[in-house]
């Protein structure tokens, strides 16, 4: 069996985010959550509907970056892709640039709204996605400027604050640290398993509000069979470029 | 029927206040020949609506923008739009309405239906609504009571749309396999423009097999301007994919703008053609892989 690394903790994690979701459009957006995406629907739940990350949806997940014969199943435009997610059968994960205690992320805009220092995406889909089915955050760096204090700079998804006439539903959080959820007393955030060789300290240090601690384990690390499939559909080893140094 | 005309023509066509709203989505099919001509035109102070790439990135530099209505402007396999950003960050286009995807085409589907709004439950809880005030809410009329966001019609002057094979009579065929919004585009607008990589007779438009790609029908379309590689240097599936180099080029070219102009958007499109290489070497740009 080979080392486990950052990437494949990560990707064998975040692949069970999906495990208990049943026949949904799973939608991993970015690299890290697309090939979790993947190995969900290959190892945990193959009711899952994946796209090609275009315009089709596809039987089977495919190696990423290299030749490949697509086996589709059925058609997924953006015009369909809103109508699914409307109805609600959809769980994506995304990556926003700020989450915040609340669990507001941000992919729009960092500084004064009129005139941002740092104009990012827009909002794309975060305000329909947040307010219609569940969401998973993957953050490759978790740090103090991904895991804001006090709240993101502009909010493009729904979180959990009292005065909202929804509520959104928050898979779990995936970083380079640990595993967390919003499950905590009032949607508190939480921490559910810590990477290993990761020290308590360095998430709190790096996270700008509460974590809760209370009852944590040591991440489990992928099985061999989750590798091989893990190398199977990502045989570059495009994922380790996703963590920095 | 004809209604065939030059891109001097469709110019003639637009006035500087319009609500211009133009099809494509991010870095793919976008009518970027027309955005070039509005480019060199005298037109300004628009009012842009757009699933946003390059068309706003050019427009942004070219300080054409009064308002611009999106939902994203990104360049798909380069993330962030440089233009777009240099134009948010140093001040010059505070006037924005920021939207989710999805109410963008709420918008659109209100101005087509001549609906004052749509209802939905997308924007709350978020700053959407806080940077967008003139966004109303409603309280559904049956027993739920529940309030809803009242998402106004976003109605357009003019649409503009790239597409892979028309008629003179204004049918279309979009062949890409995701047809984005355009046809809400084309029904939101006072009148739509197409522009085309082909223009063909009706009878070789293709008959039953064809049929399903025209995705509006051609009592939308006022214009239809021949423009073979007229997306580029977005992408125009099947017939090409975008140029990545040239986007690469165009976003490296943020603060010396007027020299990318000079070499790219100054130009009519036999000229263009030549500069980017031809159009054959358009026409070998393979389609993205995902």
């Amino acid at each position: 069996m080979k080392d486990s690394n950052i990437a494949d903790i990560c990707i064998s994690q975040a692949a069970r985010a999906w495990a208990d979701d049943g026949e949904i459009l799973a939608t991993g957006i970015g690299l890290i959550p697309r090939l979790a995406a993947s190995l969900s629907k290959i190892v945990f739940n193959e009711g899952l509907m994946i796209t090609d990350g275009e315009t089709y949806l596809i039987d089977e997940p495919f190696p990423l970056g290299v030749e490949r014969e697509l086996k589709i199943e059925g058609y997924m435009s953006y015009s369909r892709v809103f109508e699914n997610l409307w109805g609600g059968s959809r769980h994506a994960m995304v990556t926003p640039t700020q989450i915040d205690q609340f669990a507001q992320m941000n992919i729009s805009c960092i500084g004064d709204y009129a005139s941002p220092k740092v104009q990012l995406l827009g909002s794309r889909g975060f305000p329909g996605n947040s307010i219609s089915h569940k969401n998973s955050v993957f953050i490759p760096a978790h740090t103090l400027k991904s895991f804001v204090e006090g709240e993101v700079d502009m909010v493009s998804s729904i979180g959990f604050k009292k005065e909202n006439k929804y509520q959104p539903q928050i898979g779990k959080v995936f970083t380079n640290l640990g595993v967390f959820d919003f499950n905590g007393d009032n949607n508190s955030f939480r921490l559910i398993s810590i990477h290993p060789d990761v020290d308590l300290a360095s998430i709190e240090q790096s996270t700008g509000f509460q974590v809760d601690v209370s009852n944590y384990v040591e991440t489990e690390l992928p099985s061999s069979r989750e590798i091989e499939i893990i190398e199977y559909l990502d045989p570059k080893g495009m994922r380790f470029s996703v963590f920095g140094g | 029927m004809n209604k065939v005309i030059s891109i001097d023509q469709f110019i003639a066509e637009l006035d500087s206040g319009m609500t211009i709203g133009i099809g494509g989505w991010g870095a793919r099919r976008k009518p970027m020949d027309l955005v070039r001509a509005i480019c060199r035109s005298s037109i300004k102070d628009l009012t842009v609506v757009s699933y946003g790439g390059p068309d706003v990135g050019l427009l942004c530099s070219e300080g054409k923008i009064n308002k611009l209505i999106f939902g994203f402007v990104s360049l798909d396999l380069i993330p962030l739009e440089a233009h777009f950003r240099k134009a948010r960050q140093n001040g010059s286009l505070k006037n924005v309405s920021e939207l989710d995807e999805g109410m963008l085409q709420w918008g659109l589907r209100a101005a087509a239906m001549r609906l004052p709004f749509l209802p939905t439950k997308i924007g709350f809880g978020t700053d959407i609504l806080k940077y967008n005030p003139h966004i109303k809410t409603i309280v559904s009329p049956y027993q739920d009571q529940q309030e809803l966001v009242a998402m106004p019609a976003i109605n357009l002057d003019v649409a503009i749309i790239h597409v892979n094979q028309a008629d003179k009579k204004g049918n279309t065929q979009i062949y890409g396999p995701d047809p984005f919004f355009d046809d809400l585009f084309a029904r939101a607008a006072k009148k739509t423009f197409v522009s085309t990589e082909k223009i063909v007779k009706t009878e070789d438009l293709g008959g039953a097999d064809k049929a399903i790609f025209n995705r509006f029908e051609r009592n939308l379309v006022k214009g239809v301007i021949a423009s073979p590689g007229g997306a580029h240097p977005t992408s125009c599936a099947p017939d090409y994919g975008f140029d990545l180099s040239h986007l690469k080029d165009y976003s490296s070219q943020v603060d010396s703008y007027p020299e990318y102009k000079k070499r790219f958007v100054d130009l009519e499109l036999a000229d263009y053609h030549i500069a980017v290489g031809g159009i054959d070497s358009i026409y070998s740009l393979p389609l993205p892989r995902f």
